[in-house]
């Protein structure tokens, strides 16, 4: 007989774990990677390619000549950073600043804390926004769409993003009538479908869904950021609108334009950067929501998302103190 | 279907030993009884070595407010009064009987014949109760009188009895439900009776649909007693839980249930509680679901107290090759025994074997945040956090965070996908922040 | 022009000034009127906050020592003796002469010595491996090789060893501030005097188990025979619960006790090698002082 085992209990465990997450994360995000290869053809594959590639190795280099404890890249967490740093950035993107951003995202924004677990900021947002600010003009020539075996050539012409289009013409003097009017403007149906310039895994809004309900069936994701999150965005842009609908945009196009779906979804629902109660949640999704419009309505660069959540993870360890589970027995109440 | 609110999680059930009858376990040739056998202070030992003793004889007397007695749980001689090796593997003080016969003490009634008339009054009952040694058979082998006598200035208004049997794989409470089930109703009759309360609620899991039939059938009979089926949910079988599932009030944080006129009694102590009053029987024996995935005959077994638990598992058809782990008591709040040479306790309600896949815990990883043990805490705490607080030694503040309202139920650590050993390091800081809290009453 | 750099220059300077006058009321009216005898003897404290004294760091300790001018219920063990003379010769005290201290693990129950009889297989702590069973060598004084001790030592003078499983602490970078022997749940390790030229005797083992069952858990255990009480000149053995224990004070180091022990449970460390002697039980003997520090 071998020898027994001594644990405390419980002695039973459920199947899901790190892996299971990560992996369920990253075919969620397998319409989103279709629709992005059908619009910006093999060079959404190359950059998605890199991307992972740069992420898992550097990964891989901390972790054993760094730091020198246990290699777990096999874990999904390098391989969803690798995907959604790829999400965030246009399809004509040169390899040398992707793995930049691969570097910045596992190097700073997840390693130098302490590795899976003990990032406070999404780390592939942080490889963004470092992208963005470093590269400005590279980070924002979008190739325009072109469907995989249309006619002309990809990322030969590259075109504003929807929430550019309108920054542009808002600021030229133009209403958002006149600016949705204009032959360019790709318009709500190809917005929902994916046909639009922009960030190749933020294109598509039913794709992200897609991927949603299947987190949301797995359990990986809860209702709570999403549904503040766009709840929030939605009633303050609508409140806007309402307004003054000639110079804010409506609040679907808000949700269908820009990285918002992915945003909301995917990297606001992390959970190492998100808070962890179902209140603090709540609060964190509708601070983000709150701050993507803003950013969007009075901020200089069109798009929000990525600044919002950053600014809404510096606030998780704040929110996490303030907003504590409802304890047992805390408030009696008898009947 | 009732149940309770906060948290809670659902693992496989795995009721292996659910149909098959209460087997009687044949007489040991020794038996080791350890003289402690309830929360609270050793009992003394009234039996010396050589002495010829009988069934229901008391061999160890309670004398502090919260201990019990012990009887012997087989006629025969007593070898010895040393120190055995309990399920922890630590030294426990026991006294040691060779079996001779079967040999009862006079006045025990040993017929199955029901006796549905309760002539003694409240005090009487007390007392019976506390002579015969009766403990809650439910785990915590909490002494039962003690929880009839209500303190001052409170009033209990129901008696909720715990038939919930919310652990996996364990299968004793259903059983006795079934098949001792009259018996067990008089015995919450006799309860409601001491604590002069006119209604009772039994809980019962949706999963046991035929005892709910049985009992409720049964319950016609008897005024004020109700089956409640709750909806299956661990751990529902939580004194709290149940008193939130069935009465929907919520016990205040370090409270007792009697705060909000409850008190909470499992099935099997109310079969004990019967056997006592209207039998005069002793707690010499109890029922142990002996089971697990690669054994061979799962059963439900009347066990006398003081067999080691390696005759248990010979009776299940012995111990598999590949067992890695044994358990005494349920997989979620159980505890892993280091030798199969203990003996079966009053707290005892299974055993469970576990092959060395099964056994194993999955490998620890970083905390990711996700938040989970906190959405199936049932007591609304951050399990994460506390863990983190244990571990660091900083016990001031996991009290503030309320570390001593963990029920020590496991959901957080069942739930956590990084595979943390959560209540591992909630139980430490509990413990040494209970040191530091009774320091501070002392002082 | 002028004017803005003459309005900036005006008004960072009154800033100042008014800033500068704020503080030094505060600073005023705050005052706290210290001993300034507490800043010199805190100067000659090791400073490392260990706690070793009972008080809360150094600081205290210091401002413990210069309320109260008695030298003999305070002592600073990292310090040493060297140190408290520094001290008393500030207050203008005697200070009394302490022996140095040392930590010592009193436990050989190595895989080798104790078999493993079950896994544990939870948190890496002492602490809750001792609340939950009696450990992997079944012996419920036994060291569990977890670790507490290592955690709470701020001076890097203990480890695990590899080879054992068993803590070792190193001669020159213990200062006995006690840390470890606290944080033992089983207090195994006890501080005892650190003895001319390191030389030390000690019973390696805790257990007050009768002999039989300490030595079917472990070959080096105490079975509390009292051979080395009979063998010492010196009323320096005790036999309390199954369990010899040299007493530090009484101690001459005269090694007689040491090879009467049947068990090989009382260790001697850092002594010049004995002459072998045929015939004598070799088992558990420590002759390496890295096997039981």
């Amino acid at each position: 007989m071998s020898l027994l085992t001594v644990s405390g209990s419980p002695h039973v465990h459920t199947q899901q774990s790190v892996k299971s997450i990560m992996y369920g994360v990253v075919i969620a995000m397998i319409p989103a990677i279709f629709v992005s290869v059908y619009f910006f053809g093999l060079h959404a594959a190359r950059v998605m390619l890199i991307s992972v590639l740069a992420c898992l190795f550097f990964e891989w280099v901390i972790q054993k000549y760094l730091i020198k404890g246990p290699v777990t890249i096999n874990d999904g967490s390098a391989l969803v950073t690798g995907i959604l740093l790829a999400f965030n950035v246009p399809s004509n993107l040169p390899a040398w600043i992707i793995v930049t951003g691969a570097l910045v995202s596992i190097g700073i924004g997840k390693m130098s804390f302490g590795g899976l677990g003990k990032n406070p900021f999404n780390p592939a947002l942080v490889g963004r926004v470092f992208l963005l600010i470093s590269f400005p003009v590279q980070m924002t020539s979008w190739p325009l769409p072109k469907p995989l075996f249309g006619p002309g050539v990809t990322d030969a012409i590259t075109g504003p993003t929807t929430l550019g289009i309108f920054k542009e013409g808002l600021d030229a003097g133009k209403t958002v009538q006149e600016i949705m009017a204009s032959p360019s403007f790709p318009g709500y149906i190809n917005d929902l479908m994916g046909a639009q310039s922009g960030s190749m895994g933020e294109i598509s809004a039913i794709a992200l869904l897609l991927g949603a309900v299947y987190m949301f069936s797995r359990k990986i994701i809860t209702w709570h950021i999403p549904v503040s999150y766009i709840g929030t965005a939605v009633v303050f842009s609508g409140i806007l609108w309402l307004i003054d609908p000639a110079h804010y945009i409506d609040p679907v196009m808000h949700l269908l334009a820009g990285g918002m779906i992915l945003g909301v979804f995917f990297m606001a629902t992390d959970m190492v950067s998100s808070p962890v109660s179902t209140k603090g949640q709540l609060v964190f999704g509708a601070g983000a929501g709150l701050l993507t419009i803003l950013i969007r309505v009075w901020g200089a660069y069109p798009e929000g998302v990525s600044f919002a959540i950053l600014i809404m993870n510096a606030f998780t360890p704040l929110i996490n103190s303030a907003f504590k589970p409802k304890r047992f027995g805390e408030v009696v109440k008898n009947g | 279907m009732k149940t309770f609110k906060l948290g809670g999680v659902h693992p496989e059930e795995n009721k292996i030993s659910a149909g098959k009858a209460i087997e009687v376990l044949p007489l040991p040739e020794k038996v080791y009884i350890p003289v402690s056998q309830s929360l609270g202070a050793p009992s003394t030992v009234v039996v010396e070595k050589g002495a010829a003793i009988r069934v229901g004889q008391l061999i160890a007397k309670g004398e502090s407010f919260i201990s019990s007695n012990v009887h012997s749980s087989v006629s025969g001689k007593v070898t010895k009064i040393d120190d055995v090796i309990d399920a922890s593997g630590y030294k426990r003080k026991a006294v040691f009987i060779d079996v001779e016969g079967d040999e009862w003490e006079e006045g025990i009634d040993r017929t199955r014949d029901i006796i549905r008339e309760v002539t003694m009054d409240r005090d009487e009952i007390i007392k019976r109760i506390n002579e015969k040694g009766v403990v809650g058979l439910g785990g915590a082998t909490f002494p039962s009188h003690v929880k009839l006598m209500v303190p001052d200035g409170r009033k209990a208004e129901y008696l909720l009895i715990n038939g919930v049997e919310c652990e996996p794989y364990l299968t004793s409470d259903h059983r006795l439900m079934l098949e001792r089930g009259e018996e067990m109703l008089i015995g919450v009759r006799i309860l409601m009776k001491a604590l002069g309360v006119d209604k009772a609620f039994i809980g019962i899991e949706n999963n046991k649909p035929d005892a709910i039939r049985y009992l409720s059938g049964l319950s016609a009979g008897f005024k004020g007693i109700e089956i409640i089926p709750l909806k299956v949910k661990y751990p529902q079988g939580g004194e709290k839980q149940l008193i939130k599932a069935v009465v929907n009030r919520e016990v205040p944080s370090g409270k007792l249930p009697i705060e909000v006129g409850c008190v909470v009694n499992n099935v099997g102590t109310a079969l004990a509680v019967y056997e006592a009053v209207q039998k005069n029987k002793p707690l010499v024996d109890r029922i142990v679901t002996v089971t697990g995935k690669t054994v061979a005959k799962p059963c439900n077994l009347l066990v006398r107290i003081g067999t080691p638990v390696g005759l248990l598992i010979e009776h299940a058809g012995g111990l598999p090759e590949n067992a890695g782990k044994v358990i005494s008591g349920g997989p979620m709040m159980g505890k892993a025994l280091t030798s199969l040479d203990a003996p079966v306790v009053k707290g005892t309600s299974g055993i469970l074997i576990m092959d060395g896949v099964e056994a194993k815990r999955t490998a620890q990883q970083n905390c990711i945040r996700c938040g989970r043990c906190i959405t199936v805490c049932p007591m609304g705490l951050e399990p994460y956090l506390l863990a983190q607080l244990s571990e660091h030694q900083l016990y001031e503040r996991a009290e503030k965070e309320k570390i001593m309202d963990c029920i020590e139920c496991g959901s957080c650590h069942f739930t956590c996908p990084a595979g943390r050993p959560l209540l591992d390091y909630l139980r430490l800081g509990k413990n040494k922040t209970g040191i530091i809290i009774r320091n501070r009453v002392k002082r | 022009m002028n004017e803005t750099l003459l309005l900036a220059v005006i008004s960072l300077s009154a800033i100042g000034v008014i800033s500068a006058v704020i503080l030094y009321l505060v600073a005023q009216k705050f005052k706290v009127i210290e001993d300034p005898k507490i800043d010199i003897v805190a100067e000659l404290l090791p400073g490392a906050n260990c706690g070793g004294c009972g008080l809360a760091g150094c600081r205290a300790f210091a401002e413990e020592i210069v309320k109260t001018s008695d030298l003999s219920k305070l002592n600073c063990p990292v310090g040493g003796s060297s140190t408290m003379n520094e001290i008393a010769a500030v207050l203008g005290l005697e200070a009394e002469e302490k022996d140095p201290m040392i930590a010592v693990v009193r436990c050989n129950g190595s895989r080798l010595n104790a078999p493993q009889k079950v896994i544990f297989d939870g948190a890496s702590s002492c602490a809750f491996a001792h609340a939950l069973s009696a450990g992997e060598s079944g012996c419920p004084n036994g060291c569990l090789g977890l670790g507490d001790c290592v955690v709470s030592c701020q001076f890097d003078a203990i480890y695990i060893s590899p080879e054992t499983g068993l803590p070792v602490v190193s001669d020159e970078k213990c200062v006995a501030c006690g840390a470890c022997v606290k944080a033992c749940p089983r207090t195994i390790i006890e501080m005892r005097k650190k003895g001319k030229k390191d030389r030390r005797i000690f019973v390696s083992c805790i257990n007050t188990e009768k002999g039989g069952p300490a030595r079917k858990n472990c070959s080096v255990a105490c079975i509390g025979c009292g051979k080395c009480v009979k063998e010492c000149a010196y009323d320096a053995i005790t036999m309390v619960n199954n369990l010899a224990y040299i007493d530090y004070e009484k101690c001459k180091l005269c090694r007689k006790c040491a090879p009467v022990c049947p068990t090989g449970a009382i260790h001697e460390l850092n002594f010049p090698p004995r002459k072998e002697k045929p015939g004598e039980p070799e088992q558990g003997k420590v002759s390496e002082p890295v096997a039981a520090g």
